[in-house]
């Protein structure tokens, strides 16, 4: 498949080049059973306001039952002025995401433009249509151009939605529920960040898959405001004991030093996640 | 939807046949989540166990402990599928109620033990989808611990943890109580105190990394003088 949409149109047509790998690829596997990707089990919603657009997620990864990522990330850059929330395999959107986004920078430069938010849709139906739902990606694009504010749906196999207010993901019926009683037009700025938080909330309160922090995105024709996070979870573990160990604890059975020439050119910290 | 086995060659497409009437199957189980641990002290037990009650990806309670009190000196802690859960701790007591009258004295933890393995082996071909954990005092009135597996086999342990959890508490207890993949260590006699906070943390690791663990936390600590219920909470997310 081409890099880029815009240098290049697509080869026209369905392309099969894959499907006699993938039939042996299915022989492989024991009962065609694939290995299994990750998929995020999520809660993610947006919002048309006055002024722009605020989307909302929350920050809980789930492979299978065991949370593999506490704070992950699911909105993510397009543009200046186009975010995009993914549910469903966190591989697919994340680079089905990072693919818009270089090709919408390319158009970009070439005209000098911002994209529009219905550029953006454009591609993605393009590309997940093409892979016939192959792609596990259930995004929610947000954005303010010159035509307006938008807020678009897509789902894997490539339909299209244009709506004031969404909710995707495995807790899109909880965040749903609250958007529906809600939501109301030309919201205020605090109003629909209230709005989708609780939305948001509802989905980490009543869906396991979804859980932790919420972050909040809002884009206004002013600029792009990416809160990380917006509210933390309010459930802080609080244990008692303390696990530490000596040093001497793990038997150490030789040692080999060998001392390394560096330079400290810059140094910089960043705290882990100890929880 | 066109599947790939339709193509041979590319470009040369296979007749396409009708696959027949396809069974649709009906699952006698569900899997309700929840995760139980019992650990046995000197003089003490401790049986734990989350209330979540969950199903898919929703959740039916946040309120539906998993440990049930047998006699005064045994606790079972029972996680899988809910339905089975309820029966079979159903039947444990019409059984130990047949014994009281029977032999005029209460069961003790290693003939429940032993009559649970039973009961659970009488249903090989349809089991019971329960992982139990009993907890109590021996005759003794040391700490007991017997865990079994669905369909029965079961033994005397020291410290265990069953259900969805599991595989994430037993090497955190296989490390602090069984003092594992440690040196240099001393061992410690696990005191009661220790272990009922070692407990209460060791949930909250479950609750971060387990989405089917939650809600809140049942602790029972069996001593001679009874059975003392504590309930903590652990995150709802």
């Amino acid at each position: 498949m081409a890099l880029s949409n815009v240098l290049e149109t697509p080869a026209a047509g369905f392309n099969f080049d894959n499907a006699a790998r993938n039939a042996a690829l299915e022989g492989l596997f024991e009962r065609g059973q694939a290995p299994k990707p990750l998929k995020t089990g999520t809660t993610i919603a947006g919002v048309v306001f006055k002024d722009g657009v605020v989307l909302g997620a929350d920050t809980r990864a789930t492979s299978g039952e065991v949370v593999a990522d506490k704070m992950c990330a699911k909105i993510h850059y397009i543009a200046p002025n186009i975010y995009c929330c993914g549910a469903g395999t966190a591989a697919d959107t994340e680079k089905t995401t990072d693919l818009l986004s270089s090709n919408l920078t390319i158009f970009s430069l070439n005209s000098g433009r911002n994209p529009r938010v219905i550029m953006a849709v454009n591609i993605l139906q393009d590309m997940l249509y093409r892979y016939h739902g192959k792609i596990g990606a259930n995004l929610i694009l947000g954005g303010v151009d010159c035509t307006g504010n938008h807020l678009y749906t897509v789902d894997p196999h490539g339909s299209v939605d244009e709506v004031p207010y969404l909710a995707m993901g495995s807790g899109d019926l909880a965040a749903l529920g609250i958007l529906e009683n809600g939501f109301k037009l030309d919201l205020e700025l605090e109003e629909a960040k209230e709005l989708v938080r609780a939305a948001i909330h509802a989905g980490i309160m009543s869906d396991l898959g979804s859980g932790n922090n919420i972050d909040i995105c809002v884009i206004t024709r002013q600029g792009v405001d990416y809160i990380r996070p917006y509210q933390e979870s309010e459930f802080k573990d609080n244990r008692k004991i303390k696990y530490r160990y000596r040093p001497g604890t793990t038997p150490v059975m030789t040692e080999k030093v060998v001392p390394l020439k560096l330079e400290v050119v810059q140094e910089s910290v960043q705290q882990m996640d100890t929880a | 939807m066109l599947s790939s086995h339709a193509f041979g060659d590319p470009g040369k497409m296979k007749d396409y046949h009708y696959a027949g009437p396809v069974e649709q199957r009906f699952s006698p189980y569900a899997f309700n989540g929840g995760t139980v641990l019992a650990v046995a002290g000197e003089d003490f037990a401790i049986v734990a166990s989350d209330t979540r009650l969950s199903e898919g990806y929703s959740i039916h309670s946040r309120d539906s402990p998993k440990c049930y009190k047998l006699t005064d000196t045994t606790v079972i802690g029972c996680s899988g599928f809910h339905g089975d859960c309820l029966t079979l701790t159903k039947i444990i007591d019409a059984r130990l109620k047949m014994y009281k009258h029977s032999n005029n004295k209460m069961m003790t933890s290693g003939a429940i033990a032993a009559m649970l393995s039973t009961i659970l082996y009488g249903r090989r071909f349809f089991p019971y989808y329960v992982y139990n954990i009993i907890g109590g005092l021996d005759e003794e009135g040391k700490g007991a611990v017997y865990s079994f597996d669905p369909v029965g086999s079961y033994q005397r342990d020291t410290y265990k943890a069953g259900g969805s959890a599991s595989a994430m508490l037993q090497p955190l207890l296989d490390n602090q109580i069984g003092f594992k993949n440690m040196e240099g260590v001393q061992h410690v006699p696990l005191t009661q105190d220790k272990a009922v906070q070692l407990v209460k943390d060791v949930f909250i690791s479950a609750a971060e990394r387990d989405v089917y663990t939650g809600d809140a936390l049942r602790v029972c600590v069996i001593t001679k003088e009874g059975i003392k219920e504590q309930t903590v909470p652990l995150r709802k997310d």
